[in-house]
């Protein structure tokens, strides 16, 4: 009699955590509506973009954090986006709406360039 | 006169290869040296020697000058290795008003501010008024260009400049040419002089007298010193094609933060110790930026460079000589030991 019942329970339980599923339509642990690395971090540091070149998802946000001692800024060569003077702990970010290729460099240490692959 | 110069020279150089040092080496090794010494072009073959205590007399002889080069005061940088660079380059102005003979301008190679801000542009403007000589002459650097593409500094700096900031004038017979090769860089590029800029220096240097002595002034350095860190300009090969007919030329630069020489030629090249902080030789360290050094040795690593221009040989002497080593009138013949 009680195994019946162990085993009722779980199926109960079983059930209703297909239901909840079902319901939410998404994994339990995601707190957002968005898909996985919506986000993405450059860091800029010793004169170097890093990654030097990232991909992302169409509608991510990609955020430029200045880690090193001389201030750079980064800039679409394309003219699409273009943060301003970033000194050390500053950041600048920027959402991709639109799939492509975006390179972008340091327009004051033009020799430090990257790229954004928007797919 | 000029035949006693040559034999001098002469005398020199067999010195110089008995040494089995070529005259390359003895000049890497000597720029590395950073104390005073005189280095005297003369119909494109420099000459070394200690910097003697009547050096100053010379100067006053009629059409002779001299003046001095600073660069890279950063006003603004905040960090390791240097905390204040206001003070330091209140030390170098100090160091200028200290010469025993007066310089009659001084010129700034660039970087004058950090992040081109009104308060640092304010703060050099205050340090450079105490200068005995009140004419500076200043080229942007990157850092000078950072609001609004330079638009401030030429509000400041650029009375009767063209364009990004260029002009030439004239001292004593001497040519100057101020250029800035530091607007509109390309991704993934060095310094950029720029189709406009190189045609008016071509038209600037058009029908002088090959006899004229050329001082051209820029930020970058206007040879390749090293390409992955940006040290060099792109199109500089045009331009000095256009000084190659002079018969004395000196190309002063800065944004290195370390004295660099090289002789082509009757060109002769020079970069400028910074006033604020040094930075790293070529591929020592991962990146161009600030090198870090202990307190008491951040004043040997800073510095300024004194230019004098010699009638008698229709030569320029640069002599670089740091902040923290004792005065440049002295250093050759006393070795220029360290403390006072």
């Amino acid at each position: 009699m009680k195994r019946n019942s162990f085993w009722l329970a779980s199926f109960t339980a079983s059930v209703f955590i297909a239901i909840v599923l079902l319901v939410t339509g998404s994994p339990v642990v995601t707190a957002s509506d968005q898909p996985p690395a919506a986000n993405a971090a450059v860091n800029i540091d010793n004169f170097v973009f890093g990654p030097q070149t990232i991909t992302v998802p169409v509608g991510a946000t990609v955020t430029w954090t200045n880690k090193d001692d001389i201030p750079h800024t980064s800039v679409s060569t394309d003219g699409v986006f273009k943060s301003k003077v970033l000194d050390t702990d500053e950041k600048f970010s920027y959402k991709f709406e639109k799939a492509g290729t975006y390179p972008y460099y340091c327009t004051i240490h033009p020799k430090m360039t990257g790229k954004v692959i928007v797919q | 006169m000029t035949d006693k110069n040559k034999d001098l020279i002469d005398q020199k150089l067999q010195d110089l290869n008995n040494d089995g040092v070529d005259r390359r080496g003895f000049l890497k090794c000597m720029a590395w040296a950073g104390t005073g010494l005189v280095w005297t072009m003369s119909g494109g073959i420099p000459v070394s020697r200690a910097f003697a205590k009547g050096h100053g007399k010379d100067a006053v002889k009629g059409g002779d000058f001299s003046f001095v080069q600073i660069s890279d005061s950063h006003i603004g940088f905040n960090k390791p290795a240097n905390p204040d660079v206001t003070a330091t380059l209140q030390t170098a102005i100090n160091k200028i008003n200290a010469m025993p003979h007066k310089p009659e301008f001084i010129i700034h190679t660039g970087d004058l501010s950090q992040l081109s801000k009104p308060s640092e542009f304010d703060t050099l403007d205050q340090v450079l008024k105490g200068a005995s000589a009140k004419q500076v002459y200043y080229v942007p650097g990157e850092h000078d260009m950072l609001s609004d593409n330079g638009e401030q500094f030429l509000q400041r700096y650029g009375k009767g400049t063209k364009g990004s900031g260029w002009y030439s004038f004239d001292q004593k017979g001497v040519h100057f040419v101020g250029l800035v090769n530091v607007a509109n860089l390309k991704a993934g590029g060095m310094g950029s002089l720029g189709h406009e800029q190189l045609e008016w220096l071509e038209d600037d240097l058009k029908g002088r007298s090959a006899s004229t002595p050329i001082v051209l002034f820029a930020h970058i350095p206007l040879w390749t010193i090293y390409p992955d860190w940006g040290w060099g300009t792109d199109d500089s090969e045009q331009a000095l094609s256009y000084v190659k007919r002079f018969g004395s030329v000196t190309v002063l630069n800065g944004h290195i933060h370390q004295i660099m020489q090289k002789v082509e030629g009757k060109v002769s090249f020079h970069t400028a110790m910074s006033t604020a902080f040094p930075q790293p030789a070529p591929g020592t360290a991962p990146s161009a930026g600030p090198m870090k050094v202990p307190a008491d040795q951040l004043q040997k690593v800073l510095g300024i460079t004194d230019v004098n221009y010699l009638v008698s040989g229709r030569s320029l002497a640069v002599v670089d000589s740091p902040l923290g080593e004792s005065d440049a009138s002295s250093a050759g013949s006393g070795g220029g030991a360290g403390g006072r």
